[in-house]
């Protein structure tokens, strides 16, 4: 394994909704009364079932309750041993699979006004991610502007299995909000399961669910390059979450060739794809789908052709990584202050914002 | 990907010089609308004329996604005497086949009778374009090798399409296409998989096709390259399922070739697939083995349209992740994404090793030698 360094940034932390009656402090007095008469039960996401072995690492799994559903355990297992400066916390809470827009806004609401009361109050070095509900575009732009007054969130975050692609010009306020905000928008693994949750289909397993997000991350990110996003908003940043990386070059290839042949369909693409990524997006570093060999992993970078992409990450409490391992083998130092530290805060505004104002009185 | 306009009279005239090559991805097209009324019941014409295909998409003509050339084609590509590009044996063999000098060329029928979703209608067409494929191509230059299509929504029709071709030379693999009501490894194409076991065919899985689903999870694109991008990604998912399914775990003689959809994705997806099987493999037990170890033993990887990184040593990397046993050229000719062989692999490739990817690799997986 590689060490890693103090001062760092985990960019990837799950904190764990109890039960959906953890939110109900949080909600107007009409959707408490909606959730207990009509008996509303967990919004539990088939993407990450509770007990499966990756949502969370053996020795991280609590004696009882969700994983990731106790700050002290998350501050004993991820935020103390990798003695990071900050923790970014993506909620990953089933509000997006519900189809009311009402019922989504008013959880959403209450998700971030939950995380914001019961984790960031509670650890100087938590930051946290606004969770939008998609179902409504002009709500979405509304809670992003509104938790935004709030410095301690520092992303919008999206899951990377919607209902249409995410270049979509429907989305596009919610990007216009983001950048004018300086907020990086955080697309995550996962689905509202509207659409199947692959290209082809249903699958049989839980594991093809999994294996599948990578690829839609790749749609996404072709989605996002050729409807634009970039041309029109070239300070947005996004992160791609829990979506692996090492897929990026040859899907990078593939897609600069296409572009090069097809340009004339989407004129507004002036820059090549692989610019557009080295300028405008990010991936969190777990998980590494990659041999344990360094040589390997050590052409995987340089395929890369850039040591500002990968930003450090634990997945907390999925089971990504074993021991204090969350940097693969052989990494130069270089590269671990650049994917710890110099990528995170380069990426996060917000963060360095924030530092400066803590160090000046 | 080399979009010609020009002439090129002087390609036949060096054909002498050039390697011998096996093209693994030809289409083959039909001059006429109706060239395939004399392989199909007079009840099957009548049904084309009152209902047309009926398939798993809303466009009556043409692809949802207008392609980039006219038939997706190139415009050098059209017989001088009329039909669309790829309609013409004599055209075909004066403008690729004899200049190219390929020795092997095997043809992948698009406009089948897949994607429909009438299957009796899906079988009788399909075993049409298998006659068709006979009559008009490889009857007449033996060079070409056809693909048996098979009504792919329907199992036990599939297979017993597949029976019955099984000993014609004519034929070097099954043809599936990857987008299909349910990934390739659901139950309803395990017939498939049996038959093609038995006669001792590969299987293709050429990209495209048409199941009913978006080309993403996250529903319908906007454009023509995001489908065409999108292709590697089905045929990820698709791969994935029939390891995840086990298929071959059930059919330790199978194989299947990955068609038109890149290569460079798998090394990434097989590392994916084995690192979170350590974890979640008491969901699936049938899974013996680390995934990746089936997709060694049992998947090859036609290279068009090949992946293009500006340093070329990224690639070889990859090759050599992958194994230069496991690619089988190919052009996609007549399509406009055409990739030109002599320009596809530059020098540094040991002769083995090109040997290999032009011709050796097809010869073997075809079982012709």
């Amino acid at each position: 394994m590689t060490s890693t360094i103090p001062g760092g940034v985990d960019c990837d932390l799950h904190p764990a909704v109890p039960h959906l009656t953890s939110l109900l402090p949080y909600l107007s007095d009409y959707w408490r009364d909606q959730v207990t008469t009509r008996g509303m039960v967990d919004l539990v996401s088939q993407s990450y079932p509770p007990n499966s072995p990756i949502s969370a690492r053996p020795d991280w799994r609590p004696a009882q309750g969700k994983p990731g559903s106790r700050l002290e355990d998350m501050q004993a297992q991820a935020l103390d041993p990798f003695q990071v400066a900050y923790g970014i916390c993506n909620p990953l809470y089933g509000v997006q699979m519900v189809f009311s827009e009402d019922m989504a806004v008013a959880f959403c609401r209450a998700l971030n006004d939950w995380l914001a009361k019961e984790w960031l109050d509670q650890d100087a070095r938590l930051r946290g991610s606004i969770v939008i509900p998609l179902q409504s575009i002009e709500k979405s732009v509304a809670e992003i502007e509104r938790c935004a007054a709030d410095p301690r969130f520092v992303q919008v975050l999206m899951l990377v299995m919607g209902d249409m692609p995410l270049g979509k010009r429907h989305y596009w306020p919610i990007y216009a909000a983001a950048e004018r905000l300086g907020l990086p928008v955080g697309i995550h693994a996962g689905s509202n399961y509207h659409n199947p949750p692959s290209s082809v289909g249903w699958g049989s397993y839980h594991i093809e669910d999994y294996v599948a997000q990578s690829q839609a991350f790749q749609t996404q990110l072709t989605s996002l390059i050729v409807e634009g996003v970039f041309a029109r908003h070239p300070k947005l940043k996004m992160v791609m979450l829990e979506s692996g990386f090492t897929w990026l070059p040859p899907y990078l290839w593939r897609l600069h060739k296409f572009w090069r042949g097809i340009r004339m369909e989407t004129p507004w693409v002036d820059r090549a794809p692989l610019e557009i990524v080295r300028s405008n997006i990010r991936f969190s570093l777990q998980p590494v789908d990659a041999p344990d060999d360094p040589a390997v992993l050590h052409r995987l970078f340089d395929h890369m052709q850039s040591d500002e992409l990968l930003l450090f990450s634990t997945d907390y409490p999925h089971w990504q990584f074993d021991r204090n391992d969350a940097l693969p083998k052989g990494l130069s130092p270089e590269l671990v202050r650049k994917i710890m530290i110099d990528n995170p805060l380069a990426t996060y505004g917000r963060l360095s914002q924030e530092a400066v104002r803590e160090k000046t009185p | 990907m080399n979009v010609q306009f020009r002439d090129l009279p002087e390609q036949a005239a060096s054909a002498g010089a050039k390697t011998a090559i096996a093209d693994c991805d030809i289409h083959p097209a039909r001059a006429t609308r109706t060239e395939l009324y004399p392989f199909l019941a007079k009840r099957w014409q009548e049904h084309l004329e009152t209902y047309d295909k009926h398939a798993y998409q809303g466009m009556m003509e043409g692809p949802p996604y207008p392609k980039a050339q006219p038939n997706a084609s190139r415009r050098d590509a059209y017989p001088p005497e009329g039909g669309p590009q790829g309609s013409s044996l004599s055209f075909m063999q004066k403008q690729h086949l004899d200049p190219n000098n390929v020795v092997l060329g095997v043809l992948n029928p698009l406009a089948t009778g897949q994607g429909i979703r009438n299957q009796d209608l899906a079988a009788a067409i399909c075993s049409a374009i298998n006659d068709w494929q006979i009559e008009k191509w490889t009857s007449k230059d033996s060079r070409l090798k056809g693909s048996i299509v098979v009504a792919n929504e329907d199992g036990p029709a599939a297979a017993a399409e597949i029976r019955r071709r099984a000993d014609d030379k004519n034929f070097v693999q099954v043809l599936l296409l990857s987008r299909n009501v349910e990934p390739l490894g659901q139950r309803r194409y395990w017939p498939i998989y049996q038959a093609a076991e038995d006669a001792g065919l590969p299987v293709g899985v050429h990209a495209f096709g048409f199941g009913g689903n978006p080309i993403t999870a996250s529903g319908w694109p906007s454009f023509y390259i995001e489908e065409m991008v999108g292709h590697s990604q089905c045929q990820q998912t698709a791969l994935a399922s029939l390891v995840l399914e086990g298929v071959f775990e059930r059919h330790p003689k199978l194989k299947m070739i990955m068609i038109e959809a890149g290569f460079g994705w798998t090394p990434s997806l097989c590392w994916r697939l084995d690192k979170v099987w350590q974890r979640l493999k008491s969901e699936v037990p049938h899974v013996k083995r680390p995934p990746s170890e089936y997709i060694r033993d049992h998947i090859y990887w036609t290279t068009q349209p090949m992946e293009d990184p500006e340093r070329r040593q990224d690639l070889f990397d990859v090759i050599d992740w992958i194994g230069w046993d496991k690619l089988l050229f190919a052009t996609d000719y007549p399509h406009w994404d055409f990739d030109e062989p002599s320009r596809v692999l530059p020098p540094g490739v040991s002769d083995d090793n090109r040997a290999a990817f032009y011709l050796g690799n097809a010869r073997k997986v075809y079982g012709l030698g």
